[in-house]
């Protein structure tokens, strides 16, 4: 949760007093290098451990992990860089590194990449293009996620749907096509009443047809980026590092206010129902019976007790079916002091002999195409079938990125409040989407 | 209190002298200690909120742009109005709750016990206090919302319904602080000279009476001291928010405290928090001031 906020913010107040010096641990140069290396997935942790251990074995390197949850994570390695003390290697995401590497933290390892010649082709969806900024290289792609529907297979079933009519769903922000017949129907209301019948009750709603994860940002990456983008949407007129923000697009307004109509219909949890809990509880206790949801939860709902789950395509939008693909990576610290054997595992990491081991536990599609689908094996072996996220990674023409901007989280706190108020039926896309578009470009002009 | 008194005597030079050293010696850890944990600090505040200081990178001097940009943020505004709303609710029902159990401690002659257990919630962190309340007031698996749909009223998700989100955080820590106020009232009650409500019953004034003309007067000091100190502790609320909405929903729990943090620690907005840190300083300088004023707090109305 959010106690080591608290102590992150005490620590980096003991800052503004003035005292900022120190330095990395770990041994001298030779072979008794210790390089320190951060994660914040607790659930990817045994997996990057054994390629850790791996690479000791191989190189004579020791390499000490440290993992501190998401909502700590990016404050713990600010406060790190500012007193010196920030591991060698961080593993790093889109919406993060640009500040980093703007404010030289992060090292350069485009001439690394070129002298030992590393195939950037060699990774899912193009990812690698992602971690240049200016011309310099910040990272090498360590796996990928998409984001398809998951459902309980138990409420459909009652619905009278099959996994082929999932497969086969459609959407558009007219009349919601077959996906938005399919919340409405298996929206129940106390009364046994489903959503498209008549006499709905709407304010006594037993299960909703769709759940609402709340929070997403500018993105909605997991919540509603792919009904926008399947209209043609475009978050930024260039990507990566664009200059404006395109969210007064009419084909985004008209997007968000479908979603709003069908949450002012009763089909989607309400968004102060959804509370604080998150979506994992709403979808065990059968609160919601459909979802969007990121490949990185695959293990959550694959392997749930409560309920039983399974992944379907997205829905094809007017202009495709359309994911975003994203994926993290290793950086290395501009502050490192062992930036050479920081290389090779950075190297490692991005290698086959790597990224094999990580897909053997299956948790994560790793960025390599030919260990991706390997983990996809892993999956099938255990009984859990994944392979719509691997399909919509591979499919020609189905993925976006993510926008990559300078002062993402500024944006996203912006975007936040005003999706809010969206989602709370408070303001209308309409008259609350050119505006926040304004305020997010005065922050991108800086 | 009269001005006379205060007059120095004749041979004040001559015992100061002599005096200073050892006065010196009794002060410098209090001078100390204001110098490094308060004066410092507070001097590079104002020095870090004139710069463009990200964490990141070396600062450089703006002048008063960050200022400037505050005036005009609307986020800041409504901030301001947001701690606002808090600190009247959670002052307001703090000060009546508190006053109320102090005058029924009085009443009731209650045992050390019972009065123990009015402080207990005091003694729990604000931060606990969030998680336990974030879960007993959950709309889906709150205790609190199914006591109210097994009686047959509304439920409500009072942390995420951005019209009740303030509220709920504000009546929450007055649960939390109002033993801890009632016991401050208690203590003043207790120098109430009993012989001014006994006259007061000779006189035939009722309970009531009494209690408007007697120990609401009376308990002035003790007041103005629990409304200034409480009002302080009241402005910086922060971790409840941080635990219980981030903020949220919407703008509607965004105190200025965690937008402070929010600019300064996620967004690494060093020099534009540290502006609104110095403006807010400013605040509740001034509202510290003018209640002490207004309040005449060193003396009780009935001298």
């Amino acid at each position: 949760m959010k106690f080591k906020k608290t102590a992150a913010l005490l620590s980096a107040a003991v800052l503004l007093v003035g005292c900022s010096t120190g330095g990395s641990g770990g041994g001298e140069s030779g072979d008794d290098v210790t390089l320190t290396y951060s994660l914040w997935d607790e659930n990817q942790l045994p997996a990057y451990q054994s390629c850790t251990d791996a690479f000791t074995e191989k190189t004579g390197i020791k390499v000490e992990i440290t993992q501190s949850a998401w909502d700590d994570y990016w404050q713990n390695i600010t406060t790190d860089l500012v007193t010196g003390t920030a591991p060698d290697v961080i593993t790093d995401h889109v919406q993060y590194y640009p500040e980093l590497a703007d404010n030289g933290q992060l090292l350069d390892i485009s001439s690394y990449v070129e002298a030992d010649g590393i195939d950037l082709d060699q990774y899912t969806g193009g990812l690698a293009d992602l971690w240049v900024k200016d011309g310099a290289r910040y990272g090498l792609p360590q796996d990928w996620d998409t984001v398809a529907l998951v459902y309980n297979v138990a409420a459909a079933e009652a619905a009278g749907y099959t996994a082929d009519d999932f497969a086969n769903l459609t959407w558009n922000p007219t009349d919601g096509g077959t996906f938005g017949k399919a919340i409405a129907h298996m929206s129940i209301d106390k009364n046994g009443v489903r959503g498209d019948e008549p006499g709905f009750d709407k304010n006594n709603v037993q299960t909703y047809g769709w759940t609402l994860e709340t929070g997403g940002g500018v993105v909605g990456q997991s919540q509603w980026s792919w009904s926008a983008l399947s209209t043609g949407f475009e978050y930024l007129d260039k990507n990566p590092f664009g200059t404006k923000y395109q969210l007064d697009d009419q084909r985004l307004i008209d997007t968000l206010t479908w979603w709003q109509n069908q949450i002012a219909a009763g089909y989607v949890v309400p968004r102060e129902q959804a509370g604080q809990l998150g979506l994992v509880p709403e979808m065990e206790q059968n609160i919601g019976a459909m979802v969007s949801d990121g490949s990185w939860r695959i293990t959550t709902w694959a392997e749930s007790t409560a309920q039983e789950f399974a992944f379907a395509p997205l829905p094809e939008g007017p202009e495709g079916r359309v994911t975003i693909i994203n994926g993290l990576a290793p950086s290395i610290t501009a502050s490192t002091k062992h930036p050479d054997e920081a290389w090779q595992l950075v190297k490692f990491i991005g290698s086959t002999e790597c990224q094999n081991l990580v897909a053997d536990t299956g948790v994560v599609f790793p960025a390599i195409t030919s260990a991706a689908e390997r983990s996809d094996e892993v999956r099938t072996s255990k009984g859990i079938d994944a392979q719509v996220f691997l399909d919509e990674a591979l499919a020609e023409g189905g993925t976006a990125y993510y926008p990559i901007t300078l002062h993402a989280t500024e944006v996203n706190n912006e975007a936040q409040a005003v999706i809010d108020e969206i989602q709370e039926l408070k303001v209308t896309p309409a008259e609350a989407l050119p505006a926040l578009n304004d305020r997010i470009n005065a922050i991108l002009e800086g | 209190m009269k001005p006379t008194l205060m007059k120095a005597p004749p041979n004040r030079a001559t015992w100061r002298s002599s005096d200073v050293p050892t006065a010196l010696l009794y002060l410098t850890p209090a001078l100390l200690g204001f110098a490094v944990f308060y004066a410092w600090p507070l001097f590079r505040g104002v020095q870090i909120s004139l710069t463009d200081w990200n964490l990141l990178s070396p600062a450089e001097w703006i002048g008063a742009a960050n200022y400037q940009k505050l005036f005009t943020d609307p986020l800041f505004w409504n901030a301001l109005k947001v701690t606002a709303i808090y600190v009247v609710v959670n002052i307001g029902s703090q000060m009546i709750l508190g006053l109320g159990i102090a005058v029924l401690m009085q009443r009731l002659r209650i045992g050390t016990g019972t009065q123990s257990a009015i402080l207990l919630p005091w003694l729990i962190p604000n931060v606990t206090v969030a998680i336990v309340t974030l879960f007993m007031l959950d709309p889906n698996v709150g205790f609190v919302n199914e006591v109210l749909d097994y009686i047959g009223a509304s439920t409500h998700s009072f942390y995420g319904n951005s019209d009740l989100a303030i509220y709920t955080i504000a009546l929450v820590n007055t649960w939390r602080n109002m033993g801890y106020t009632a016991l401050l009232f208690y203590a003043g009650i207790q120098t109430i000279s009993p012989d001014l409500y006994e006259a007061a019953a000779l006189d035939g004034a009722s309970g009531w009476r009494s209690f408007w003309s007697i120990t609401l007067p009376m308990l002035r000091p003790i007041t103005a001291l629990i409304l200034v100190v409480s009002m302080i502790g009241s402005f910086q609320i922060f971790d409840t928010v941080s635990v219980a909405t981030d903020g949220g929903p919407g703008n509607a729990t965004r105190v200025i405290y965690f937008y402070i943090y929010q600019k300064s620690f996620e967004e690494l907005n060093m020099g534009y928090g540290a502006a609104m840190a110095v403006v807010l300083f400013a605040l509740i300088f001034t509202f510290s001031l003018l209640q002490l004023r207004a309040l005449r707090a060193t003396e009780s109305d009935v001298n």
